[in-house]
């Protein structure tokens, strides 16, 4: 059974679409039933960030041992961590509008996000500008690097040093104050695991092409040779 | 014997009234249509959700198919 974790990450997306609309959550002014966003768009950042993380290692890992694996792994994983983050933006952008009034309110976070994602889309611009390899796998490892130390200081820590409309920002209370008898816990873990490990999924996909078609690339200059 | 016989007369009064409730509670398959809905709701992303999910195996298994022939060659 080496499919068991795209079973299980199937089951706890299920479970996180069953239960995240039937579980007691707590009612709150503007947020109403709104809160069981926290299931689906707060898990997609999540994702997001494990994923641009994997991506950072394997960044790591190709300037340590120069493995073309390593590259693909990174490249193809910062790929699925992003298209998390548009999901990510554009769901962030619908409860904005009904709970803050405008789907893009001036806040640091959504700002950083927007930055993070355009840094995240000159990495891709970065690796397709470059047609040797190695050369390219080394350059765009080193950008990676910086890349995502830059998508922490961006979501993570400028936000919570100044005003913001996001929980846990700013002063502002977090989810977890507000959950106080811990029940969107059990619902909410389970739903970052299995929305990550769909993600991983997609990952395994992508790599799996890439190897293939680099496969037929080298193949095909060993031909010519 | 003036308790016992009030109490006869509430426990009386207790079952015909749940007897005369009897019938509105006949049992249906209503599940789906209480709580405003909801469960339509969680029914539809579910099918939406497997869909998806069908579609990758189908992907997932055509690209083992395709790795097969190649790594045969």
């Amino acid at each position: 059974m080496k499919h068991w974790w795209k079973i299980l990450a199937v089951i706890l997306v299920l479970y996180t679409i069953i239960f995240g609309f039937l579980i007691e959550v707590p009612a709150l002014p503007i947020l109403h039933e709104s809160i069981r966003n926290l299931f689906f768009h707060v898990t997609m950042w999540f994702s997001m960030i494990i994923l641009c993380g994997v991506s950072w290692v394997y960044s790591i890992m190709f300037l340590n041992t120069g493995k073309t694996d390593h590259d693909i792994i990174a490249s193809e994983s910062a790929n699925v961590g992003i298209m998390f983050g548009s999901i990510g933006i554009l769901t962030g952008m619908i409860w904005a509008k009904f709970t803050w009034g405008a789907p893009w309110v001036n806040d640091p976070k959504l700002n950083g996000t927007a930055i993070t994602m355009l840094i995240y889309l000159a990495y891709f611009v970065l690796r397709n500008s470059m047609d040797e390899e190695q050369k390219r796998a080394k350059v765009s490892s080193v950008y990676n690097i910086f890349a995502f130390i830059l998508l922490i200081v961006f979501l993570y820590i400028l936000p919570r040093m100044t005003d913001s409309l996001h929980p846990g920002n700013g002063g502002n209370g977090t989810f977890s104050d507000l959950d106080i008898d811990n029940t969107m816990r059990t619902v909410f873990y389970p739903a970052i695991i299995g929305w990550t490990l769909i993600g991983v999924w997609f990952l395994t996909l992508r790599v799996r092409i890439k190897k293939l078609s680099y496969q037929r690339e080298t193949e095909l200059i060993n031909n010519n040779i | 014997m003036k308790i016992l016989k009030s109490l006869t007369v509430l426990s009386l009064i207790l079952i015909s009234s749940t007897v005369s409730a009897r019938p509105s509670e006949i049992e249906m398959a209503d599940a789906m249509l209480e709580n405003g809905k909801i469960y339509v709701v969680i029914a539809v992303l579910c099918t939406v959700f497997m869909g998806l999910v069908v579609y990758t195996i189908m992907i997932d298994r055509k690209l083992s198919k395709l790795e097969k022939e190649v790594n045969e060659k």
